[in-house]
């Protein structure tokens, strides 16, 4: 690869990290209160929201997020209805389109990490804040909540991984983030080994900053007797060995 | 809905209807998945021994051949596949001295591109696997006098298959997810059939709800079967 080529490729790689960060950004907040709104219903007393919630974490699991995406941004102009309706300039858009998609499946996996940090706070803590008085709210505000959170955050983590490498899939409708830009690159310039480097250099340095700042909120999170006495010596190999899942 | 055609005229077999379409769309996506998940069953575990092994260049290696395939998106390694295939085998060749043109058909990408994913996913659980397994059993056949070779394959592997069980029925389907990527490189497997009928019929919507209902069967079929081997080999 020539010199010319190589600033033809970095810029244009600049350009499209934006995009994937943008798309990612978008996505994680709208996952998590989709995920949230889930676990709310699946606690609630009411039968009907619970067999709501459940359907759709089994859904969203169980089926590719390329067909989740294609019946949203394809499927969905079929129907005269709904062009006509004013959701249409919300479905129409293939950036929205893929992000509304992306945070439905996230928000049903991130349900499910939820799920395990909250069966993991022992009954014994929860049992104590109410006899001390604390309301029901508060006893979730200020007893639950923070050891669930500790608790799910590993998973969260990998959660966060996945959320980012499945925005590569937005490019399929049209959306030129990083992978899309990269393939139009490779087809253009042939230097397929070297746009590949570049490009998972830049998926692999996005990953190891969020592991690393997840890491570091684990950390704080957790009590002093917990917390081991260097922190770089446990954040070291636990980040060379958990990229994904 | 436009379109004249109910559903069931569009399902009908025969030359009308798009049920043999779909059908032979299902059988290339399965075809893909499991050929290309048994490569990337046999490549797993030769990349974890590569890891657990003495060598610390192998593993190194094998250190970053995981990290790269899973902290990458797999449509990445897809279009890498895609686009370098062709060109690594004629540069292979022609060290052979063979200067013709080579290429390698998209159902040979897919399968390749499902292999080393579900390679770098599953050396992972049978490294997990195999931490899992108590220190005793090795010394064990170790005391019995066993060579490390038929130790590893007699005594080792049989337990190590029952733990990796239940993360390799998760390999298989994230491979037969991995498969609808495919359809980006033109593979004519389901994803390819039911955007095509969509776009025929002009009825998107039905197609790419038959497919996530299809999807949506296989993978809780096969979510079944792997409980139900698990179960089995429980007592084994």
């Amino acid at each position: 690869m020539d010199l010319e080529t190589t600033l033809h490729v970095a810029t244009e790689l600049a350009g499209a990290i934006w995009v994937t960060l943008a798309l990612a950004a978008a996505t994680l907040p709208l996952g998590f209160m989709f995920a949230a709104l889930t676990t709310w219903a699946r606690k609630s007393p009411y039968r009907f929201a619970q067999t709501v919630a459940s359907a759709y974490v089994l859904v969203f699991r169980s089926t590719p997020l390329l067909v989740q995406i294609f019946v949203l941004y394809y499927g969905l102009s079929q129907f005269a209805w709904v062009r006509s309706s004013p959701a249409w300039i919300v479905l129409r858009d293939p950036f929205a389109c893929a992000i509304i998609a992306m945070s439905l499946c996230a928000g049903a996996y991130t349900a499910e990490v939820m799920r395990g940090g909250l069966a993991a706070v022992p009954q014994g803590a929860i049992e104590a804040a109410r006899s001390l008085g604390l309301s029901r709210f508060k006893t979730f505000l200020l007893v639950t909540a923070p050891i669930a959170m500790r608790r799910a955050l590993p998973a969260y983590s990998n959660e966060i991984v996945v959320t980012l490498k499945s925005t590569s899939l937005a490019c399929t409708i049209t959306v030129m983030e990083l992978t899309g830009v990269a393939k139009d690159l490779m087809s253009q310039t042939f230097a397929v080994i070297e746009v590949f480097c570049m490009v998972a250099a830049i998926y692999l340095a996005i990953n190891m900053i969020l592991i690393f700042a997840l890491r570091s909120l684990e950390l704080s999170l957790s009590p002093a007797y917990l917390r081991p006495a260097s922190r770089m010596r446990r954040m070291i190999p636990w980040m060379s060995r958990s990229i994904a899942r | 809905m436009n379109g004249g055609a109910s559903i069931v005229d569009l399902f009908i077999w025969g030359s009308g209807g798009w049920s043999r379409p779909l059908l032979t769309g299902l059988c290339v996506t399965v075809a893909c998945a499991s050929i290309g998940y048994v490569l990337g069953i046999v490549l797993g575990l030769a990349v974890a021994f590569a890891k657990l092994g003495r060598n610390s260049w192998l593993a190194a290696a094998a250190t970053v051949y995981t990290t790269l395939l899973r902290g990458v998106p797999p449509l990445l390694v897809i279009f890498l596949l895609f686009f370098g295939t062709n060109g690594a085998l004629m540069w292979i060749a022609r060290g052979f001295g063979y200067a013709g043109y080579i290429e390698v058909d998209a159902f040979t990408v897919g399968v390749l591109a499902v292999a080393f994913v579900s390679a770098a996913y599953s050396s992972e659980v049978f490294r997990g696997a195999h931490a899992a397994i108590p220190k005793g059993q090795f010394e064990a056949f170790a005391a019995l006098g066993l060579p490390p070779v038929v130790g590893l394959w007699t005594v080792i592997m049989p337990q190590m298959l029952r733990l990796a069980l239940p993360g390799l029925g998760n390999v298989w389907i994230l491979a037969m997810k991995e498969t609808t990527l495919l359809s980006v490189i033109s593979l004519a497997e389901l994803m390819r059939v039911v955007g095509l009928a969509g776009r025929t019929t002009g009825q998107p919507f039905v197609f790419y709800g038959a497919a996530a209902i299809i999807y949506l069967v296989l993978i809780a079929m096969s979510s079944r079967a792997f409980k139900a081997v698990e179960a089995r080999m429980r007592w084994a």
